[in-house]
């Protein structure tokens, strides 16, 4: 299978004009959408629509600068890429203790109820968390270039793949621990598809 | 390519379009009247939908059934709540809920294809050629099991539907065509029975849904059942009668509920009147009476916005124009609250009750060829996942994921030379797998005898352009195909859907007849009524033996019909039609002379 990036002409590179993949993905779009193949046999309908889907699968991938990241983490690794498909996040280990604090004030606030004060701190606890969901992000996306220049130079990209990966985790953990504290204070709305347009 | 016309399916009233000289257009009955009320009625003389099935609603309240869409794909468990309001009987089934009438239980794609039937004739009658294709909407939030349904009821209704399209989009579409919308675009759509909130992207002629949200249970008709509950209690207090048990009051209070909330939409105050066998019951109701009422179901509106607008990444002030579509939007607490929200003024430039039906007659222009520089890019409502170790749901296609889309899941046996394996598809957004709707059961079968572990089954997960699933499956150690065997969990098994097209054929005969003597029954009674007031008002401008010939044509036809021989009303009424046609030239002329000398003229003419 071609890469998403080869599907819309685009070397495997973070950097992309959002323009450009815009226009080439409803260009794609209008030559392969099953509307305009309706009068096609089965088998010309069929191509259609898996065509269509993969189209659609590798926009969504490529569109945002975080989820092009992951994209790439999978197909360097050779992996069929899989939205949220990363392995379930463990606690980064210079997070441990902190996160360690976290789950005891969420099961402290659960024994002892969600007075003021304490669902005050969970609070507090996920508006920093949420600061540092969005920090990971920007961090990552601020290396995009970076990787880019070692592409074009041949150099050696393993190190920054691993530490791509590593900032991943650690900001899926970040949502995981969000989404508990949000749990415990029942506020949580439907979440658990991750938005990666975020 | 033959016509391929595009159908409303709604909760309320359903119309059916199509695209003529570039033009979408509503194709309306005899009378010209665009909308069809979604209600069907079992009558002795068969089966009758529309207007004559609308007034069978009180006098036939168990065998007339309306709203059927809320019933589309569900369970029992998914409707239990409402079914006591229901004034027909439902029958309780885990799988498919059915409708009893009689001795026979129908089900809602069963009801529904007696309302597709019916836009099917009049678009035939409007062609003069048979219509075999259709586009139909649905609501933007339903279900796999609500698009199959409607898919289902297209089929037995004779229809080979060739596109399930969000309605909120048809409306989008319907406005594109007349470059009445570019940029960032919210429709917010709330008719009889759903709500829906899209936002797209308008550019270059492309149609991208960037993310959907509603509810599927939300409409009008909550808001007439809130007003129903009001004015029982108000019944109760003052004329000491219970009426929450009589189903065919219970339709009369629904009605006049139904038709005050409407009023109320353009006038302040109005007065509902409603007469009982006992007594008549009047009450003086203020706009901000209903709007107290329906405010908190207004309310829970703004949270899928909300939810919308965060999927795709968008603040409220970002949208360039809010689309306002569905009855239920004329009300101005509505209005007024998506204002609030988006922060800027909402329109509905296109009539918001035919807007839905124009668009399907959009797109299926654009499937017939006709339309090239337009296209829809859809997303689909709600995530799939599949259950996994410990009741949890692993999603493969995230909600709001463009359609078609598809995802490739691997799995593998647990036990020595297993040889099916079964999983369990679910829709929706929470993380157990009992919190979600079930979609349906895969039996993956005919995997090769192997020790645990070692087949490796790709199952391929693919989201159709109607939002609807198709799964295949192979075994990629052999690269044998395996077979599914999908259980829905809600909806038709194919052989019953084959069976019900079948059936259809055969009660289609005694359906049209059924509609066509009812037709002419109300034909008859609207003559009968004109006479007989023309005869009280104007009878002594007719000589004594023409009032003789009209008095005995009117008994003739009153005779008539109580019958059911249609020939025979018909022929009765023509006869009366000719017997008054020289009273009414003379009433006309007498009118026309009173114009000049009097400014009454106006109720002359009116009367006559």
């Amino acid at each position: 299978m071609s890469d998403y990036f080869t599907v819309f002409g685009l070397p495997r590179k973070l950097t992309v004009d959002g323009e450009v993949l815009q226009r080439r993905f409803y260009d794609l779009s209008r030559q392969h959408h099953p509307d305009f193949h309706q009068g096609a046999d089965a088998a010309g309908q069929a191509e259609a629509l898996a065509q269509s889907a993969l189209i659609n699968r590798a926009y969504r991938a490529l569109r945002d600068p975080l989820t092009r990241v992951e994209y790439l983490i999978a197909v360097e690794e050779g992996r069929e890429a899989r939205e949220g498909a990363i392995d379930k996040p463990k606690a980064p280990r210079e997070l441990l203790q902190e996160m360690l604090e976290v789950q005891e004030a969420i099961e402290e606030a659960k024994a002892q109820g969600l007075g003021g004060e304490a669902a005050e701190r969970l609070r507090g606890e996920r508006r920093r968390l949420e600061e540092r969901h969005v920090a990971e992000a920007e961090a990552i996306v601020a290396r995009s270039g970076e990787w880019d220049r070692l592409v074009d130079e041949g150099g050696d990209r393993k190190a920054l793949l691993e530490w791509f990966k590593q900032r991943l985790a650690t900001r899926a953990y970040f949502r995981t621990v969000i989404d508990d504290l949000s749990d415990a204070l029942g506020e949580r709305e439907e979440s658990h598809v991750s938005h990666r347009r975020h | 390519m033959s016509r391929i016309v595009g159908i409303d399916l709604g909760t309320t009233n359903s119309l059916v379009a199509h695209v003529e000289g570039g033009i979408p257009r509503v194709i309306p009955d005899a009378e010209g009247r665009a909308l069809l009320p979604s209600i069907v009625a079992w009558t002795p003389n068969g089966v009758v939908v529309g207007e004559a099935a609308r007034r069978q609603l009180a006098r036939n309240a168990a065998r007339t059934v309306y709203s059927v869409k809320r019933l589309m794909g569900r369970g029992y468990e998914d409707v239990k709540d409402e079914l006591p309001r229901l004034p027909f009987h439902v029958t309780p089934q885990a799988e498919v809920v059915s409708i009893r009438i009689g001795d026979r239980d129908i089900t809602p794609p069963e009801v529904s294809a007696h309302v597709l039937r019916a836009l099917k004739q009049r678009a035939e009658a409007h062609f003069g050629e048979s219509v075999t294709q259709a586009v139909i909407t649905v609501p933007a939030y339903f279900n796999d099991a609500q698009r199959q349904a409607t898919k289902d009821a297209g089929r037995i209704a004779g229809l080979e539907v060739l596109r399930i399209v969000n309605e909120p989009t048809a409306a989008a579409l319907a406005y594109g065509l007349q470059k009445l919308a570019e940029g960032i675009i919210a429709v917010y759509d709330l008719g009889g029975g759903t709500f829906d909130i899209s936002i797209l992207r308008v550019k270059d002629g492309v149609f991208e849904v960037l993310a959907t949200n509603g509810n599927t249970h939300l409409g009008g008709d909550d808001f007439d059942q809130a007003m129903v509950d009001w004015l029982l209690a108000d019944i109760k207090t003052r004329h000491r009668v219970d009426l929450s048990t009589d189903p065919e009051a219970l339709q009369e209070i629904r009605l006049g509920a139904e038709a005050a909330k409407c009023r109320l939409s353009f006038d302040e105050r109005t007065v509902l009147t409603i007469p009982f066998e006992r007594f008549t019951y009047h009450r003086d109701i203020g706009r901000a009476e209903l709007e107290a009422l329906v405010e908190p179901l207004v309310a829970t509106t703004l949270g899928p916005c909300r939810r919308a607008l965060a999927d795709a990444a968008l603040r409220p002030d970002q949208a360039d124009q809010v689309v306002l579509v569905g009855g239920s939007t004329r009300m101005p607490l509505v209005r007024r609250r998506v204002e609030e929200l988006f922060g800027r003024p909402a329109h509905s430039r296109i009539n918001p009750d035919e807007v839905v039906a124009l668009g399907a007659a959009v797109q299926a222009q654009i499937l017939a060829g006709g339309i090239t520089d337009m296209l829809l890019l859809d997303v689909t409502p709600l995530s799939l996942g599949i259950e996994t170790l410990g009741g949890i749901v692993s999603v493969l296609i995230p909600r709001n994921t463009t359609i078609p889309t598809l995802a490739k899941e691997y799995f593998t046996t647990s036990v020595d030379g297993q040889a099916t394996v079964d999983l369990h598809v679910l829709q929706g957004e929470r993380e157990l797998a009992k919190d979600n709707r079930s979609l349906a059961r895969f039996d993956l079968a005919g995997v090769d005898p192997m020790p645990a572990g070692m087949p490796k089954i790709e199952v391929t997960f693919l989201i159709d352009a109607n939002g609807i699933l198709q799964a295949q499956a192979r075994e990629l150690r052999t690269g044998k195909a395996a077979s599914i065997e999908v259980k829905p969990t809600y909806g038709l098994t194919e052989s019953q859907v084959e069976q019900m097209v079948e059936d259809s054929f055969t009660h289609a005969e005694a359906d049209v007849n059924a509609r066509l003597l009812i037709e002419t029954q109300t034909e008859a009674d609207t003559v009968i009524n004109h006479v007989a007031r023309a005869l009280r008002q104007a009878g002594d401008i007719a000589a004594e033996d023409e009032r003789a010939r009209i008095e005995a044509a009117l008994a003739a036809l009153r005779a008539a019909r109580v019958g059911t021989d249609r020939d025979e009303i018909r022929e009765r009424t023509i006869a009366l039609n000719q017997a008054t046609a020289p009273l009414a030239d003379r009433m006309m002329e007498a009118a026309l002379k009173a114009a000049v000398t009097s400014k009454r003229a106006d109720r002359l003419l009116e009367n006559s």
